[in-house]
């Protein structure tokens, strides 16, 4: 009865604060996630499931991360590197942060989903830190104080070989230093 | 004298044949072969005289050898104790239907050494075709063991072995990754290096010395060079943005590396000692995965110039760009044979990521494996075997293959998941 209603507390905290929640730490065994398209209260549909309890980690929202994990994730579309139109809001927002704060670098850094070879992934991750890399730059960030770096498929957010796992792995995560 | 004791030893010659049945039955549960038509020498490895639980089976680990290369069939025949000064009775074997007959003896020596000997037979024409002997360390008893078969390997196929060469592969555990540099049959495996953060693309110098990977212990991936006996490290390439997909040119003094510091995923040439890298191409793709070719005038890589991902080739120089893959829209990872006949590489069919082979002379290609998530090919020296990642029952494994497909076997060292192979070069 108690977890029931420390679900019930939690879900309800979701849904109301879905951009707050850190996609990565999603748990893996939520097969019915829905795709995330990065639009604001969608996140919050990958909560809690039959019963199980979805760690929130609220240690990542922190303001040394400049903005909570949700608003530093552009998702990307299968062997694509166009940033989608409703990433531009959080990029923008990012850039602003990082704007106020000249002496802080950012590094950005671009992931892929699993399939394919490990190289040939880093250089596509890569691809996807620069779309990011240059979209902060287009809005008068320096990029003295950008680096897009790639992880490849070495370092998914989330775990699976579907299509709702894919859709997570391929990001570019902005990452204040 | 030598019928007195062939008499003696008939009397435990059924213990023997147990011993044998044995040991072709877990060797059988290694190899994999396929297809017919395989022309294979059958040879009898005879258990090794003194060869007891405390020291390495080095007949089996010499029959293993020896099958796993496709080139020969075990055949398992009944005869007393044999090392490498008794005179076999060939009858025995050639009733088996083996062509040849290994025998020889382990001993411990005064100073711990062990002392592994061993002779060949023709049992056809009952010819001696030379033995060896080496008194090793305990730790490299299983290298005798692979000198063993690259000898049998060479007087019988007329081919250099490679059996007792070194594999490098990462494992991942949980969080923890770790870079292996194993035998060639991946057992024996040496931790070099262990990290919380993936290990990549490790390439072995031409002089088997040192080790060049991808590390992202640092948030980002950065290139190494790792002396192996020593464990110290280099740090060689860390630019703003990536470096990754280290190879090494034949004489050992440049690294071909893929940097993206001028944006992009873009080849450059390093020295080995380190330093400033020079641009060997330029262009507004991606162009990655260098490999030299074993003349060291040639550099194959990756480039999605075309669209999608295929292999080209270019002049160290830079000059005289080549489109090598023709058939399918995702073709990666090249690996030249040694020899310079072959290229083994990835190449996406339906979804499914297979391992390939051209002969690179006259463009035909094969598909070696009927797996479908292979990755990372590597050759064996002596351009006669290729290492290759793929998945098995849900792990990450490696195995080897025949250029023909039809041999192949799983590398059992590791439990768990085992990527990312590289097959070192000849040792002296």
């Amino acid at each position: 009865m108690r977890s029931l209603f420390v679900s019930i507390v939690v879900s309800a905290f979701l849904v109301g604060c879905g951009s707050t929640v850190p996609l990565n730490d999603v748990p893996v065994s939520d097969a019915t996630a829905k795709v995330v398209s990065g639009a604001d209260g969608e996140n919050g549909a990958s909560g809690v499931k039959g019963g199980g309890v979805a760690p929130v980690d609220l240690g990542q929202n922190d303001l040394q991360q400049g903005l909570p994990s949700a608003k530093r994730i552009v998702y990307f579309d299968f062997d694509s590197f166009v940033i989608r139109p409703e990433f531009q809001a959080s990029i923008a927002e990012n850039a602003k942060v990082i704007l106020s704060r000249p002496n802080r670098k950012v590094a950005v850094e671009g992931h892929t989903d699993e399939t394919g070879g490990r190289e040939y992934n880093l250089a596509l991750g890569q691809k996807r830190a620069e779309a990011v890399v240059s979209a902060l730059t287009v809005l008068g960030v320096p990029s003295s104080q950008l680096e897009a770096v790639s992880f490849g498929k070495e370092k998914p957010a989330v775990l699976g070989s579907d299509e709702a796992a894919n859709s997570k792995n391929r990001r570019a995560e902005i990452r204040y230093q | 004298m030598i019928r007195l004791l062939l008499n003696h030893f008939r009397l435990g010659s059924l213990a023997f044949w147990a011993l044998f049945f044995s040991l072709t039955a877990s060797a059988q549960f290694r190899v994999e072969v396929s297809g017919v038509g395989l022309t294979q020498v059958p040879i009898s490895v005879a258990p090794f005289k003194g060869q007891t639980a405390s020291t390495p089976k080095i007949s089996e680990i010499v029959q293993a050898d020896l099958e796993r290369s496709g080139q020969f069939r075990a055949v398992a025949a009944t005869h007393g104790v044999l090392d490498e000064v008794s005179l076999p009775d060939l009858s025995v074997f050639r009733r088996a239907g083996s062509d040849a007959l290994v025998s020889g003896s382990v001993s411990t020596l005064a100073d711990g050494r062990i002392d592994v000997r061993f002779r060949l037979w023709d049992v056809v024409k009952g010819q001696d075709l030379g033995g060896q002997s080496f008194a090793v360390t305990a730790t490299d008893a299983r290298l005798a063991a692979h000198r063993v078969a690259d000898y049998v390997y060479e007087k019988l196929t007329g081919d250099r072995g490679a059996f007792s060469t070194r594999i490098a592969y990462v494992t991942k555990s949980g969080p923890r990754y770790q870079l292996w540099v194993a035998d060639s049959d991946g057992e024996n495996a040496q931790s070099a290096l262990a990290s919380p953060e993936p290990i990549i693309s490790p390439a072995w110098s031409p002089d088997g010395n040192q080790l060049a990977y991808v590390s992202f212990e640092s948030r980002k991936p950065v290139i190494y060079v790792h002396n192996v006996s020593t464990g110290k490290r280099r740090l060689i390439a860390n630019f703003k943005g990536s470096n990754s997909a280290p190879a090494w040119s034949p004489d050992g003094k440049t690294l071909a590396v893929t940097l993206s510091r001028d944006g992009g995923s873009q080849l450059f040439l390093l020295s080995a000692a380190g330093g400033e890298p020079r641009r060997l191409i330029q262009s507004s793709n991606i162009d990655t995965e260098p490999v030299f070719s074993p003349d060291g005038r040639n550099i194959y890589f990756v480039s999605d110039r075309g669209g999608a991902p295929q292999i080209y080739k270019v002049g160290v120089t830079g000059q005289g760009v080549e489109r090598v893959t023709f058939t399918g829209t995702y073709n990666i990872s090249p690996s030249i044979s040694q020899d310079g006949r072959w290229m083994a590489y990835i190449s996406r069919i339906g979804g499914a990521f297979k391992l390939h082979l051209m002969d690179i002379a006259g463009g035909n290609v094969r598909v070696l494996s009927d797996t479908v998530a292979d990755e990372s090919p590597s050759f064996a020296p002596n351009s006669k075997l290729v290492v290759y990642a793929t998945q098995v029952q849900g792990h990450e494994a490696l195995m080897t293959t025949t250029l023909d497909g039809k041999v192949k076997a799983r590398l059992t060292g590791q439990n768990g998941d085992i990527r990312e192979p590289n097959w070192g070069p000849f040792l002296n």
